[in-house]
């Protein structure tokens, strides 16, 4: 579903963000992506989708190599895939359900359907009956759901988040944690960068951890005293990184 | 396939009261645009309607534009008359009035007062005359007319009373081309104003567009809510030109009844008309487009998701 083939970006002003990362995430899985600050995460997020495009390597998405995908088709590959952002970069001139809806009209539903699905998507983040209301009367919780709510609600087959817990408290970073848990059990891809260590290390998921560029750990721990341990694309099932990370 | 039209016009619906709602929820400022784009346009409009109505005018004094053409002493009133049935079948000519110098006399008579004067004289000093009715009343056409009746060898004289006439033809054509330039002058004023303006709202509305691209808005979609916009703002200018026009009008009326009363005439001052309304009006939402349309092409492709 994404996968990463010796993937390098070196950014316009000679900074090399990511130095030779390759990784495979199945479809229907789930993985942190750690590392400290200017490792590389947001670099590697904006890859998949399609903000950058890489200096060399291949980032291949939904079966399509990022590559082949030119500027006018990028708005149709952006579709099926979920962005969820520190920052939630809601629309605050729009209530809540013109937010989740955008997604959605772009991708040419009804009115009827769209309605339907926004409901259905404000449901699952626990927030039906707040639809009129501006974004700005929310918490920063009840914000992020709704970034959630909107990555999620015309069923894209992989969702990226980028620190979506970034700016919340531990308990709150927790829920919303559990909310893209239950999105991932019902088959979506996901992959989120975070810092919280703690909590990554709580939920028990892969864990890919950058460090300059390069992966530094792949498997099921957030591990920072482990040894390097480059994957290979195609090697990475969960059960196998699983066991290449415990032996 | 019915969907995808029902789709299509749904989205444009949206866009439509989208960008309406947009111009209302900021009404000063929309208001201040609006009212620029409707003087600019007022402007030629105002022309025109002021060119129709000289035009019409001037038309209706076609009489005054007829020739008189005096013939030679020699010539004879049996050879004056041939003359005058000939000059009539000209294809530019509408009209020959034969006068002969005997009538001329009379009239002459009859007008001035020198009726005794006049007996004391011999001779009839009046000359045959033809009154010639050009077919057209455009400068070129009365200047070649006038030249091939000149060229007469029966011809002493050729004599547009009413030169005036053709000087003012004459300069109506000028103002009329002024007003084509001018007219060209405001159409890109309106393009550029509206241009700006969009330029601005884009600006302003980066984060949104933003999101949009995040999500996969395609170009096309993005831009649409921006077109709306300046169609609006280009529509609402020309209806408000229009009404301007329609109230400068109106403003005139009563001096316009006044003057044409002292020349014992009723004249109306024609309005812009349906034709005219129908063209300014599509054509200012028309410039509205097409100043968004440079305006987005030009700065929606920079703002890009970082
Ligand atoms: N647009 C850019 N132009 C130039 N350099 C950039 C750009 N974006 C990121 N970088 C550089 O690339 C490196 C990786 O940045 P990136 O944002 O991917 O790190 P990160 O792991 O997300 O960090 P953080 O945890 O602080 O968000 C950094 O050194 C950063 O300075
Ligand atoms: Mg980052």
């Amino acid at each position: 579903m994404i996968r990463f083939e010796d993937v390098y970006k070196r950014y316009p002003n000679g900074r090399e963000a990511l130095g030779g990362i390759s990784f495979a995430l199945e479809r229907g899985e789930m993985a942190f992506l750690t590392g400290p600050s200017g490792a590389g995460k947001s670099t590697l997020l904006k890859l998949i989708a399609l903000i950058e495009r890489p200096t060399r390597g291949a980032v291949i998405v939904n079966r399509r190599n990022t590559a082949g995908v030119s500027r006018r088709s990028v708005p149709g590959f952006r579709r099926r895939i979920g962005v969820v952002f520190q920052d939630h970069k809601l629309l605050h001139d729009r209530t809540v359900f013109d937010n989740v809806a955008l997604p959605l009209v772009i991708a040419g539903f009804g009115p009827r359907e769209t309605g339907r699905r926004v409901r259905a998507a404000l449901d699952q983040v626990g927030l039906r009956g707040r639809e009129r209301d501006a974004p700005i009367t929310l918490s920063t919780g009840e914000q992020q759901r709704v970034g959630i709510a909107r990555a999620v609600a015309s069923r894209p087959d992989v969702v990226i988040a980028d620190e979506p817990t970034g700016n919340l408290d531990p308990e709150l970073s927790l829920e919303i944690m559990r909310l893209l848990e239950r999105f991932n059990e019902v088959g979506v891809t996901l992959l989120i960068a975070t810092h919280d260590l703690k909590l990554v290390e709580h939920l028990g998921h892969r864990t890919i951890r950058l460090v300059a560029g390069e992966i530094a750990a792949d498997g099921l721990a957030p591990g920072g005293s482990q040894p390097h341990r480059p994957t290979t694309p195609h090697s990475t099932s969960p059960d196998r990184h699983g066991s290449r990370y415990r032996d | 396939m019915i969907e995808a039209t029902t789709r299509y016009f749904r989205l444009h619906a949206q866009n439509l009261s989208g960008a309406l709602g947009r111009l209302l929820r900021h009404p000063l400022g929309s208001l201040l645009t609006v009212l620029v784009i409707a003087i600019a346009l007022a402007l030629p409009a105002g022309m025109r309607v002021f060119l129709t109505n000289v035009g019409a005018l001037s038309g209706s004094w076609e009489g005054a534009a007829d020739f008189t053409v005096y013939l030679d002493d020699a010539v004879t009133e049996e050879r004056a008359r041939e003359l005058a049935s000939e000059i009539d079948a000209r294809a530019d000519v509408d009209q020959v009035e034969f006068i002969s110098r005997a009538d001329a006399l009379e009239d002459f008579r009859a007008q001035s007062g020198f009726g005794e004067a006049l007996d004391a004289l011999e001779d009839n000093p009046l000359p045959h005359t033809l009154v010639v009715r050009p077919e057209q009343t455009a400068v070129d056409e009365m200047q070649a007319l006038a030249e091939s009746l000149d060229a007469l060898e029966e011809t002493a004289q050729v004599q547009l009373d009413t030169e005036w006439v053709a000087r003012l033809r004459a300069m109506l054509e000028l103002v009329e081309r002024t007003v084509d330039i001018v007219s060209a002058l405001v159409a890109l004023a309106v393009v550029l104003v509206i241009g700006n303006t969009i330029r601005l709202e884009i600006n302003n509305r980066s984060t949104e567009i933003e999101v949009m691209k995040l999500v996969g808005g395609s170009d096309g979609f993005i831009r649409r809510p921006f077109l709306y916009l300046g169609f609006c703002y280009g529509l609402a200018g020309a209806l408000i030109a229009a009404l301007l026009v329609a109230a400068a009008l109106a403003l005139l009326e009563a001096p316009a009844r006044a003057l044409a009363e002292l020349y014992a005439s009723v004249y109306t001052l024609m309005g812009l008309g349906w034709r005219d309304t129908v063209i300014l009006v599509g054509g200012g939402a028309a410039l509205g487009w097409a100043g968004a349309w440079i305006a987005a092409a030009r700065h929606l492709r920079a703002i890009e998701p970082t």
